[in-house]
């Protein structure tokens, strides 16, 4: 079976910004497939290319084995997107949002209405049909958003950012519901810059950062990998432990106040500094997502 | 933009573009209160000041050789300043609306219709929505007694062609205009002249003949003349030159405003 997405040196350009800079990557059926980055990474950019919105620039696109320079239409067919903005119809009720949708794609109107019920009740929002988009809350709008990109029933699921914005409650509703899909062996394409969403949904990811893929595999081995198995996080500390980490070899990192050493034995790592270098706190604790990212993408601001 | 790139666009659109239209339609019946509203209303205000008021100081004015009472003239010139300011802000300010505030667009570009679709059914619907004006505004025009039946009937199928001018012409300035109050330059400077002078409010007999010639040259003029003169019961006099004129101007400026809109919001 051909995988889902294949890219091979897909490029991005506006003017003279490189948005998505010759990346490389495959997404197969049935996983779920994040985008981790931070803001203007090039992930929204690479979706669009990828649901036939923005044109690709140089390399190579197929979805489903199609060139999405020449089938956007049999592409987008097959596809649901939801998108970081609210692009609701605000003129429209819950219900009927849904069912004009199911028009664009030439779903008969009988079976849209059918299908809208099925994913209202899916997402929990069947009590709120006939309610207006404006008196929805931001995570009610977004769960009408993704059962809106369900209305085709899609062989390929892309969620831009879909927790964005949301309150905790909220996210972990999104969260269940796209768990759900994966289960039932949707493809999902997934964008984010948050680490937990990335770590908690994801079958494989990339990390990319000014338009290149840093790194890509399933989170627990990226991190295993590229990390360690423990982080030791040190703050207010003498300078001297700073010459003696690098004496040692360690791979760590350090802003003005913190020390992060990366290993595979926190606790040797922790007898051999908490009593030569006194600090204010040392703490061991298993690596994550968040120190890889940070690892690769550094602890400078962004836009 | 070239002819190759006419033809490819044109060539992107397809029947799908009717399911914007659908979309567009469906809001409206949506909000059809206040939609219908306006249409109905504002021939009453304008019969009222401009039939009792000025009409009491003019009572008859010189049309095509013959006298003609001022109130059924400036009736059939309401109905096409109707078409006009119906299918012009529809797809200035309300397509706008949908572009940049509702990411309409944005939505139905993932689904299988082509941007070019969605300006197909937004133009479509431009026109759609001058006809509805002009029919809503034939129904209280005609409770004064001021269309002549069956002749007049032509009217409502005639503002399709009026609204797709106007309707091509407004989306040319929506990829145009970097934001919504910029609508008040191609409204102040085309559309509030043509409204007054295109022979809508007083017969353009009256101006000189550099200034006829300028009024002739303008679109609104066109329609003008072809809805008086279905509204007096008449067949039009120059119908072929006048549609002509229209259709000729208004394909090229559809396909230029589908063009404008796509080098805006595909990037």
């Amino acid at each position: 079976m051909p995988p889902v997405i294949e890219a091979h040196g897909l490029t991005k350009r506006y003017g003279s910004l490189t948005a998505v800079d010759a990346v490389d990557f495959t997404i197969d059926a049935g996983e779920c497939y994040g985008f981790l980055g931070p803001n203007g990474a090039g992930k929204t950019s690479t979706v669009k290319m990828i649901h036939c919105s923005s044109p690709i620039t140089a390399g190579d696109l197929r979805v489903f084995d199609l060139d999405v320079r020449e089938q956007p239409r049999s592409i987008k067919q097959r596809i649901g997107v939801c998108q970081q903005e609210d692009t609701l119809d605000p003129d429209f009720s819950v219900r009927k949002n849904l069912t004009v949708f199911g028009r664009y794609f030439g779903i008969p109107a009988r079976q849209a209405g059918e299908r809208s019920r099925e994913l209202l009740e899916f997402m929990g929002l069947w009590e709120r049909r006939d309610a207006r988009i404006r008196e929805l809350s931001g995570g009610l709008k977004r769960r009408l958003a993704i059962a809106r990109a369900l209305v085709n029933e899609p062989d390929l699921l892309i969620l831009d950012e879909p927790t964005t914005g949301l309150d905790p409650q909220s996210r972990h509703q999104v969260w269940d519901r796209v768990r759900t899909l994966r289960r039932q062996g949707k493809t999902i394409l997934l964008t984010t810059h948050y680490m937990d969403e990335a770590q908690t949904l994801c079958d494989r990811l990339v990390i990319m950062d000014h338009g290149r893929i840093l790194v890509e595999g399933p989170p627990a081995d990226l991190v295993r990998t590229r990390v360690g198995r423990e982080v030791v996080e040190v703050w207010g500390f003498p300078p001297a432990l700073v010459a003696h980490v690098r004496e040692q070899g360690w791979s760590f990192e350090a802003d003005t106040h913190r020390l992060w050493i990366y290993t595979d034995s926190g606790e040797d790592v922790f007898e051999a500094i908490a009593r030569r270098f006194p600090s204010e706190g040392c703490t061991v604790r298993m690596a994550g997502l968040e120190d890889l990212f940070l690892k690769l993408t550094g602890r400078e601001l962004r836009e | 933009m070239s002819v190759a790139d006419a033809v490819a666009l044109v060539r992107n659109v397809s029947p799908r573009s009717l399911r914007v239209w659908e979309r567009n339609r469906d809001v409206y019946f949506v909000t059809w209160k206040t939609n219908l509203f306006p249409p109905l209303a504002e021939p009453i205000l304008y019969l009222m000041a401009f039939g009792a008021g000025v009409g009491a100081l003019v009572k008859q004015v010189q049309y095509r050789g013959e006298m003609v009472g001022y109130t059924a003239f400036i009736a059939p010139g309401l109905l096409a300043t109707q078409v006009m300011f119906q299918a012009f802000f529809e797809t200035t300010y309300n397509t706008f609306v949908r572009m940049h505030y509702q990411r309409t667009f944005d939505a139905i570009i993932t689904t299988p219709l082509s941007l070019e679709d969605v300006m197909a059914g937004e133009l479509l619907w431009g026109a759609t929505k001058g006809a509805i004006g002009t029919a809503l505004m034939m129904l209280a025009i005609s409770a004064f007694g001021l269309l002549h039946y069956p002749h007049a009937l032509l009217i409502v199928p005639f503002s399709l062609l009026g609204g797709l001018f106007f309707a091509g012409l407004g989306l040319c300035f929506t990829g145009l205009v970097p934001q919504i109050d910029s609508f008040n330059f191609p409204t102040f400077l085309f559309i509030m002249p043509m409204f007054l002078f295109s022979g809508t409010f007083f017969p353009l007999e009256v101006l000189p003949r550099w200034a006829q010639n300028l009024a002739n040259a303008l679109p609104l003029t066109h329609v003008a003349n072809v809805m008086r003169e279905l509204g007096f019961g008449r067949v039009p006099r120059d119908l072929v030159w006048d549609l002509l004129y229209l259709l000729v101007l208004a394909l090229p400026l559809n396909v230029l405003g589908i063009h404008l809109m796509k080098r805006r919001l595909v990037k």
